[in-house]
């Protein structure tokens, strides 16, 4: 069933927001994109700081923002739940006065609202938390405070900005473990805005890739690391993508280079190849790889245990070679080199949506 | 084998063009203090603190200056509340007008005053219509003075302070369901509260020393608007070393006060 149903249009200046989003209940959607994508914005209009220029937002059933119908519920009468990037827990109330906010100004009664806080203060496991101001919580603590302080009101929408930014590394992989099982529940639909692809993947059920305030990929997770559709998802997950034309077993590049593939593709078409399978030779191989092409060196970087090699040529990509393997190569900026592929090593798949 | 250093830190060295000026300028707002207790009749002291009129007249001035301060926070922080809160046409002109009074000469303010709250003024003549009652000479009369002269302070402690605030926080509670008014009572509010301690130390510390206004508009009668600023003044010219002794008192009750408040609250003056 579909809880939260958006077509969001906002447009500022010359930035112009034009997404659909549509999450169901129980599911945790992430909204993932560069910076500048229109990430916020969306999260603003959808907590009603913002309102649309265009579109509609639904939340089970209810008219949240309509513009062309002027309804325009604002963000105190939504029942949205917002995790801030930084939280923005208010530094003079307790922790567990900041979780009962929510329900005092619903009306709850104060005696009520503290015994619920209390209790969504030990599900966290903050329970000896519950007195101290935020400035005395550590980054992971003030987070869980946070995420408590959404939920108590029992929001239908859950919204998160960059739930784990402003934590440090050790504690990143921590949360972003424990975050997942408390973001699920039936009764609401969940949206985590980030520009980590390892958050959206952990927490999210489904990605919603936003760049330049468009949608351009929407998938699982696996889908999604598996065939990337944009050069910013292949980045993200360590791809080099090519769009093309598939015959057969070769998909020809808009330069006119090729790419045989194992998979029998035809017609427009995507080919993906991880930089791990890249071999790199300094004169041209016997055998018989079916990829192979001449390029230029033009980057070297660390990436963990191995050498990142930048790669200009009529096939643009990067390939890790080991620390011996580019030290034997003597691998220098401008160095030419062969660059060969296995056609089992590669991805095609269609260019077109379904 | 490294030899082990001691750190020592860096000692910004003053050009003495710049720390020449700074010794007379501290010089010149300490050297009246030192003078005022250089002349002080110990001996004397407690007989001439116990005189009635010296009570009467400080028993006045802390009341009437915490009274207008209480009235300047009332009226003030909503007003510094628009100012920084609400964008509207004329904001600025608005803005200066608040600070008409930090600037106006005193005597003017009570003139103006007069004019406009006199059992004649604009408004002063309905009001003394409508109810009998009159504000110039009363107690009353002395707290719209200092009221009036004493509220910028406030108001631009405040707003400052407002404007200086993250207003994401408003936003958070927004989201929380919390609407403009507990917005403001529960999260606003507390957050701009040192702003507001300053604003209204700078807001007493002004009525208690409030003398142009006053004697211009409430006159000078001992015991209902005679407050110790206009008894320092009368005193000075009969019985020089009351004065004294009646300024001492003041300075005492202000160090006194900000001396108590800056620990806790005033890092923001």
């Amino acid at each position: 069933m579909t809880l939260l149903s958006a077509s969001l249009g906002v447009r500022r200046g010359a930035f112009s927001l034009s997404a659909d989003l549509d999450v169901a209940a129980g599911e945790v959607v992430a909204l993932l994109g560069p910076n500048g994508a229109g990430k916020s914005t969306a999260l603003r209009a959808l907590a009603g700081l913002l309102s649309l220029d265009t579109g509609v937002i639904t939340v089970d059933g209810v008219a949240w923002d309509v513009p062309a119908s002027d309804v325009f519920v604002p963000a105190r009468s939504r029942s949205v739940g917002v995790v801030f990037q930084d939280y923005l827990l208010f530094p003079h109330l307790s922790a567990l006065e900041n979780v009962a906010f929510g329900l005092r100004t619903r009306g709850v009664a104060a005696r009520d609202a503290r015994v619920a806080a209390a209790s969504w203060l030990d599900r966290f496991g903050l329970g000896s938390f519950a007195v101290r101001r935020p400035g005395r919580l550590s980054g992971g603590q003030a987070q869980r405070v946070a995420l408590a302080r959404a939920l108590a009101p029992h929001p239908r929408l859950l919204l998160l900005d960059e739930p784990l930014a402003a934590l440090d590394a050790a504690t990143r992989q921590e949360v972003r473990a424990s975050l997942r099982h408390h973001l699920a529940s039936p009764e609401r639909a969940t949206v985590v805005v980030t520009h980590d692809p390892l958050d959206a993947m952990v927490l999210a059920d489904r990605i919603v890739v936003l760049e330049a305030g468009q949608v351009t990929q929407t998938g699982t997770p696996v889908e999604i690391t598996r065939f990337p559709r944009t050069d910013y998802i292949a980045r993200l997950v360590g791809l080099n993508l090519y769009r093309g034309v598939g015959a057969g077993h070769v998909v020809t590049l808009p330069n006119g280079a090729t790419v045989t593939c194992a998979d029998s593709i035809d017609g427009p078409a995507f080919v993906a190849f991880a930089p791990s399978s890249v071999a790199l030779h300094r004169t041209r191989p016997d055998g018989s790889p079916r990829n192979l092409w001449p390029a230029t060196v033009t980057g070297l970087e660390r990436h963990g245990d191995n050498v990142r090699v930048r790669l200009d040529g009529d096939v643009p990509m990067a390939a890790d070679v080991t620390t011996a393997g580019a030290a034997a190569l003597s691998l220098t900026l401008g160095a030419q080199v062969w660059a060969a592929v296995k056609a089992t090593e590669t991805q095609a798949y269609p260019g077109e949506p379904d | 084998m490294t030899e082990v250093q001691r750190r020592r830190p860096v000692r910004t060295r003053a050009p003495v063009v710049l720390l020449v000026p700074a010794l007379v300028g501290l010089a010149f707002l300490v050297l009246p203090l030192v003078g005022l207790i250089a002349r002080t009749p110990w001996g004397s002291l407690g007989e001439r603190l116990a005189d009635p009129a010296v009570i009467a007249a400080l028993r006045l001035s802390l009341f009437t200056a915490t009274v207008a301060t209480v009235v300047c926070l009332v009226l003030g922080v909503p007003l510094a509340w628009v100012l920084a809160r609400v964008p509207f046409r004329g904001r600025r002109v608005v803005r200066a007008l608040v600070t008409v009074p930090l600037v106006l000469p005193p005597v003017v303010g009570g003139v103006a005053l007069f004019l406009a709250l006199g059992r004649r003024g604009l408004v002063g003549a309905w009001l003394y219509e409508a109810t009998g009652y009159s504000l110039p000479f009363t107690t009353t009369g002395v707290i719209v003075a200092e009221a009036f002269v004493a509220m910028p302070f406030l108001v631009i402690s405040v707003e400052g302070a407002l404007r200086a605030a993250d207003t994401r926080y408003e936003e958070a509670a927004a989201t929380l369901g919390a609407g403009g008014w507990m917005t403001f009572r529960r999260v606003t509010l507390p957050l701009v509260a040192p702003g507001v301690a300053a604003g209204s130390v700078l807001c007493w510390a002004r009525a208690l020393g409030e003398f142009g206004a006053t004697i211009t508009f409430a006159g000078n009668f001992p015991g209902r608007t005679q407050t110790m600023p206009l008894a320092v003044y009368l005193a000075l010219e009969t019985d020089p070393s009351a004065a004294i002794v009646l300024s001492l008192v003041l300075l005492v009750v202000c160090v006194a006060i900000l001396a108590l408040l800056r620990e806790r609250w005033v890092g923001a003056l």
